[in-house]
């Protein structure tokens, strides 16, 4: 009878062992996919911003006049490539975006610009990125909701709160928001 | 229904199907080794004849089908706007690049292969890419993608698997009939006839059972590619464009049918036909998009 009691209490903690330690791995596998997402949304970033100085050469002959617009996106380049932390990129990153919509906007006024064979394939090739961007961050998104959802639910946040995982910020979404709050205000 | 339901659902389905055809496969073992004598051993046997070929068939299907359907590679340079949308999508999906292959045929059509994400084509036909506009071209290339993520190609081996150790069963038992009979005199006759009859419908009723699984596998790469565009509309417009399009893509033939996104066979309606069939009709799968 002893030995029946003793062994089943020993299977009970063999099966809470093995919960543990599956949960625990799971939240690890979640949060790496959390930072792969994020270093997917990073490689596109940087391809886009090594294109920028091709395209900027491209431009520069047919836009004199536009120097302005150039010149921001040469800025929020540096910014980007001088940005540290994952924040810092994200609201970089936001600004070179806006400053690539207004040069493609002014370039609309140069049909020498837009015919040249050059300028087209950056176009292509720059819009193809901002397409990548944007699935990385649904990515990005569906990761940290993955993650955050295995945070909050039982059994599973019982096991990240004795471990210490903590939930993970979209900081795209938030540079987004930020940059809207003055259009509030303003109203 | 929501999509994430609706891809829950498919999971359960697809499941349940493989579930069932399991416990098929072990009745049929069960009743083989009661009637032929041979016992476990020829069981073992079976399946490893099984298990053998399918393996070539898994490690080889991919360069095979690219070279009976005639496809070349697509450079980024030659094709940039759909190599710009593969890797876009397989972003999206959280997998590696798949290969691209293109195939010079004005048929639209696609088709997804490989055996693991790490080793997976997508091979789209010239015509896929002049007749779609971008959301619909996004909305293809997604399912197909799908198909990648779901290791439905590795799913659908192992369901060969079962298809092919029930077709040697079946096979075997019917020679142990043919052959074997006078050791059987104190058999019972019950346990005879039903074998008898097993043998005869098994492997009919393993196909129906694969190809429901195919159509389960479908309706899933549907709902997943809805969830990876966020536009459901994109592959159901694409869809439409392809069951209208009525001419035969020249470089798919039986044994490659089943790959690509729609039938390019052309085959006529009917009931046998949709029994038969490796993917549900058409508008069924426009009509569960459009209610996505």
């Amino acid at each position: 009878m002893f030995e029946i009691i003793v062994g089943v209490i020993g299977l009970i903690l063999l099966i809470f062992v093995i919960a543990l330690l599956v949960m625990y791995n799971s939240l690890v596998a979640k949060k790496n996919q959390v930072e792969n997402a994020w270093y997917q949304i990073d490689v596109q970033l940087k391809k886009r911003a090594d294109l920028v100085p091709n395209l900027v050469e491209v431009v520069k002959g047919y836009m004199a006049h536009e120097r302005g617009v150039l010149e921001n996106v040469t800025k929020a380049r540096t910014a980007f490539l001088n940005a540290s932390s994952i924040q810092e990129k994200a609201q970089a990153a936001n600004l070179l975006t806006g400053a690539l919509k207004t040069l493609f906007a002014v370039a609309e006024n140069y049909p020498n610009l837009k015919a040249s064979q050059n300028f087209l394939q950056l176009q292509e090739e720059l819009s193809g990125i901002e397409n990548k961007i944007a699935y990385a961050r649904q990515f990005y998104n569906d990761a940290i909701m993955q993650y955050n959802i295995a945070l909050q639910s039982f059994p599973t946040n019982v096991v990240a709160k004795i471990f210490g995982f903590k939930p993970e910020r979209d900081y795209f979404e938030i540079a987004e928001e930020e940059r809207k709050v003055p259009k509030v205000s303003f109203k | 229904m929501l999509v994430w339901d609706a891809i829950a659902v498919n999971k359960r389905n697809s499941f349940l199907l493989f579930f069932f055809f399991f416990l098929f496969v072990l009745a049929l073992g069960w009743l083989f080794s009661e009637v032929t004598g041979l016992g476990v051993i020829g069981l073992i046997i079976a399946f490893i004849i099984a298990v053998v070929s399918v393996y070539f068939s898994y490690y080889y299907s991919d360069q095979i089908v690219l070279k009976i359907s005639r496809a070349r590679p697509a450079t980024h340079e030659e094709y940039t706007y759909l190599d710009n949308v593969v890797e876009g999508l397989a972003i999206a999906a959280g997998i590696p690049k798949p290969k691209i292959y293109v195939i010079d045929d004005s048929a639209p059509n696609a088709f997804a292969t490989g055996r693991d994400p790490e080793h997976a084509v997508i091979c789209v036909t010239t015509g896929l890419l002049k007749k779609l506009n971008r959301a619909e071209l996004e909305g293809v290339i997604a399912h197909e993608i799908s198909h990648i993520k779901n290791y439905d190609i590795r799913f659908m081996t192992l369901v060969s698997v079962m298809v092919g150790l029930i077709a040697l069963l079946s096979d075997w038992m019917l020679r142990a009939f043919w052959w074997g009979g006078n050791r059987r005199e104190k058999g019972n006759i019950f346990v005879l006839v039903i074998a008898i009859v097993a043998a005869i419908l098994a492997p009919i009723i393993a196909t129906l059972i694969k190809l429901a699984i195919s159509r389960q596998r479908e309706f899933l790469a549907d709902a997943n590619a809805a969830l990876l565009t966020r536009y459901p509309e994109g592959l159901a417009s694409a869809l439409e464009k392809l069951a209208k399009d009525k001419e035969p893509l020249e470089a798919a033939n039986k044994a490659t049918a089943h790959l690509y996104i729609v039938n390019p066979l052309k085959d006529h309606k009917s009931f046998l036909n949709n029994l038969f069939s490796t993917h549900p009709p058409i508008e069924e799968r426009i009509k569960r998009l459009r209610s996505m």
